[in-house]
C-alpha cells in the first residue's frame, strides 16, 4: 500500500544528514558540554557550533539562543519568564485568541497570580488586526504573544506591523514562530519583537529541543535553576545530539528554504484547488495567500474528522483534525472556533501539512482516495441526509 | 487515533444496517452536531419483535462502530430485550472503547431508546419524556 504521510505539522520526518550530524554525539562524543577536557571541550564546541546555525538562520546573535527541550518549553519560558520579569510595571498581558496552548495555557497559569489576559479576536481567515492589538495595550501591559504563523490553519500574521504597534506601548513582543522557523524566511530584525520560540521537529530536525531567542538586554527570570548551563536561563544538562541536530536542521533550512517553499507551494496549491473542487461543501480555512506553504487545511461539511482520519490511514495517508473527537479532551478546535467557523462544521476540519518528502503523485493519491471516503461518511450522515431533503424540497 | 478494539474496527469499516427505513414504525435522534456526535434510529416492529433496525450516524469511529453494533444486537430482539441494551453492555460487546469515547455508547443505547419510545408512544401507550444528554463536548 502506498503510504503517504502529510501530518508534518505534528513533527516533520528527521533528515539523514541530520541525523548523520548527530550521529557522533550519540556515540563516541559522548562529553558533558560544561566538563574541563577534551570530551567536554568537543561537546561544548559542537553545542556552540549549532548555537550559531541557529542564530544565523534568525539574523541573530549566538548568544542570544537559549536551546529548550521543545517548542511548548520555549513558550512557556517566554511568557512566565517574561511576564515575572516585567510584573513590577504591569500585570497585564495581550494575546491572540488563535495561540497555541503553550502559549495560552501559560497565560492561564500567570492569571492565577494576578495577571490578567486580553485575548485579540481574529478574523474569518485567522488574521490578527494590527489595530486590534493597539486596542487591547494597556497602561500596565507588559507582555504581547502573538504567533507567527497557526499551525493548524497556516495563517501567516503580519509581525512586522503589529511590532510597531506594540513598541509604541514599550511593552515586551513574544511571538511564537514554532511553526514558521525554518518553513518560511524569519529574521527577527525585521519583525522587531523582543522574544521568539522555534522547535527542532518542526523543519526536519530532532524532537525534543526547541530554542528561544532573546534579544540582548532584555530581562526573563530563569525556567529551571541549578547549574550554569545556557546563561543560567536554563540549566540541566544540554541534550548534545539534539542540540547538534537542530544545528543542522537549521543550516538545511536556511541554505534550501527558497527551492523547498517553491516546491511546497506548488503540490500545496494542486491540494487547494483540487480538493474542493471535487468535494461540494468542503472550503478552505485559514488565509488564502498569506499562508504557510505546506498547509492544506479543509472543512469537509456533514461529516466528523476522525472517521475521516481513519478510513484515510486505511489508505496509508496520515493527516491530522481539529475535530472534538479527534481530541483527548473531545473539545472542537480554538483556532477554528476563533475563525467563526460552526462547532458543527469544525468537526469537519481535515488537515494535511506538507514536507519536503511529498511529491505531486502523493497530492494526486488524496485527491484520488480522498472523494470516496467523503462520499461513504455522507451516505452515512443524518446531517447529509437532512441537507439533501431540504435541497430536493427547494428544488 | 484511540486504540480501537477489532470488533470495533471491524464495524466502522463495515457499519451493518446503515441507512433510513420509510415507513419506520419509531424513529429516535440522540445527540446534536455541535456536540461532534448524532444517531438517528429507525425501527420497524412485527409482533412486539424489532424486525429491522437501521440507522444514520454523523461522528467518530466510535460513534459508527456503536451505531452498527446496537443495530445488529437490536434486531429480532423483543422490546423487552433491546430495552436491555445498555452502554456497558454495548461497549462490552464491542470489546470495550477508550475510556474518553465510552459517551458514545450511551448514545447508541440512547437512539435505540428513544426509537421504541417513539413507537410506544404511536401505539398510544404513555412513555414519559426522557432527559435529554448532558452535552459532555462543552
Amino acid at each position: 500500500m502506498r503510504k503517504v504521510y502529510l501530518d508534518n505539522a505534528a513533527t516533520t520526518p528527521l533528515l539523514p544528514e541530520v541525523f548523520e550530524a548527530m550521529v557522533p554525539y550519540l556515540k563516541d562524543m559522548y562529553g558533558n558540554p560544561q566538563s574541563l577536557h577534551s570530551w567536554g571541550d568537543d561537546a561544548r564546541e559542537a553545542v556552540e557550533e549549532a548555537r550559531g546555525k541557529v542564530a544565523a538562520l534568525l539574523g541573530a546573535d549566538s548568544d542570544e539562543i537559549i536551546f529548550t527541550g521543545s517548542g511548548t518549553e520555549s513558550n512557556n519560558f517566554a511568557v512566565k519568564g517574561l511576564a515575572m520579569a516585567q510584573q513590577s510595571k504591569g500585570k497585564h498581558i495581550v494575546a491572540s485568541a488563535i495561540e497555541h496552548f503553550s502559549v495560552l495555557h501559560s497565560i492561564r497559569s500567570l492569571e492565577k497570580q494576578g495577571f490578567e489576559l486580553t485575548e485579540v479576536p481574529v478574523d474569518k481567515h485567522g488574521l490578527v488586526d494590527p489595530e486590534e492589538v493597539a486596542r487591547s495595550i494597556r497602561d500596565d501591559t507588559v507582555l504581547v504573544s502573538i504567533m507567527t504563523a497557526n499551525t493548524e490553519v497556516g495563517t501567516i500574521q503580519p509581525i512586522g506591523d503589529i511590532s510597531r504597534v506594540v513598541k509604541k506601548s514599550g511593552a515586551i513582543f513574544h511571538t511564537d514562530a514554532v511553526a514558521a522557523v525554518g518553513t518560511i524566511p524569519v529574521d527577527v530584525g525585521e519583525l522587531g519583537v523582543d522574544a521568539l520560540s522555534l522547535a527542532g521537529n518542526q523543519f526536519y530536525g530532532p524532537k525534543g529541543v526547541g530554542a528561544l531567542w532573546i534579544k540582548k538586554g532584555v530581562r526573563i527570570i530563569p525556567f529551571l535553576e541549578g547549574g550554569v548551563q545556557e546563561g543560567g536561563r536554563r540549566a540541566g544538562t544540554e541534550n548534545v545530539p539534539a542540540i547538534v541536530g537542530l544545528g543542522r536542521a537549521a543550516e538545511l533550512a536556511g541554505a534550501e528554504m527558497k527551492s523547498r517553499i517553491e516546491h511546497l507551494s506548488s503540490i500545496r496549491d494542486k491540494l487547494i484547488e483540487g480538493l474542493p473542487s471535487r468535494i461540494e461543501h468542503s472550503f478552505l480555512t485559514g488565509h488564502p495567500t498569506q499562508r504557510l506553504p505546506g498547509n492544506a487545511s479543509f472543512c469537509i461539511e456533514f461529516i466528523e474528522g476522525e472517521s475521516m482520519l481513519m478510513l484515510l490511514g486505511h489508505q496509508g495517508i496520515a493527516a491530522a483534525s481539529g475535530s472534538a473527537c479527534t481530541s483527548r479532551a473531545l473539545k472542537a478546535s480554538h483556532v477554528l472556533l476563533a475563525m467563526g467557523i460552526p462547532h458543527e462544521v469544525a468537526h469537519g476540519s481535515l488537515l494535511f501539512s506538507l514536507g519536503v518528502t511529498n511529491s505531486m503523485e502523493d497530492i494526486e493519491y488524496v485527491l484520488e482516495i480522498l472523494p470516496p471516503i467523503v462520499d461513504r461518511l455522507r451516505s452515512m450522515s443524518p446531517l447529509y441526509a437532512k441537507y439533501s431533503k431540504e435541497r430536493n424540497r427547494g428544488n | 487515533m484511540p486504540a480501537y478494539s477489532e470488533k470495533v474496527m471491524d464495524h466502522f469499516m463495515n457499519p451493518r444496517n446503515v441507512g433510513e427505513i420509510e415507513d419506520a414504525d419509531g424513529i429516535g435522534e440522540e445527540g446534536n452536531p455541535v456536540c461532534g456526535d448524532m444517531m438517528t434510529f429507525y425501527i420497524k416492529v412485527n409482533d412486539n419483535r424489532l424486525s429491522d433496525v437501521k440507522f444514520k450516524t454523523f461522528g467518530c469511529g466510535a460513534a459508527i462502530a456503536v451505531s452498527s453494533i446496537v443495530s445488529e444486537m437490536a434486531i429480532g430482539k423483543t422490546i423487552e430485550e433491546a430495552r436491555k441494551i445498555t452502554p456497558s453492555v454495548v461497549a462490552k460487546e464491542l470489546g470495550g472503547l477508550p475510556k474518553n469515547k465510552y459517551h458514545c455508547s450511551n448514545l447508541g443505547a440512547q437512539a435505540l431508546n428513544l426509537a421504541i419510545d417513539d413507537y410506544q408512544r404511536k401505539q398510544g401507550m404513555k412513555v414519559k419524556p426522557r432527559k435529554r444528554r448532558k452535552n459532555d463536548h462543552e
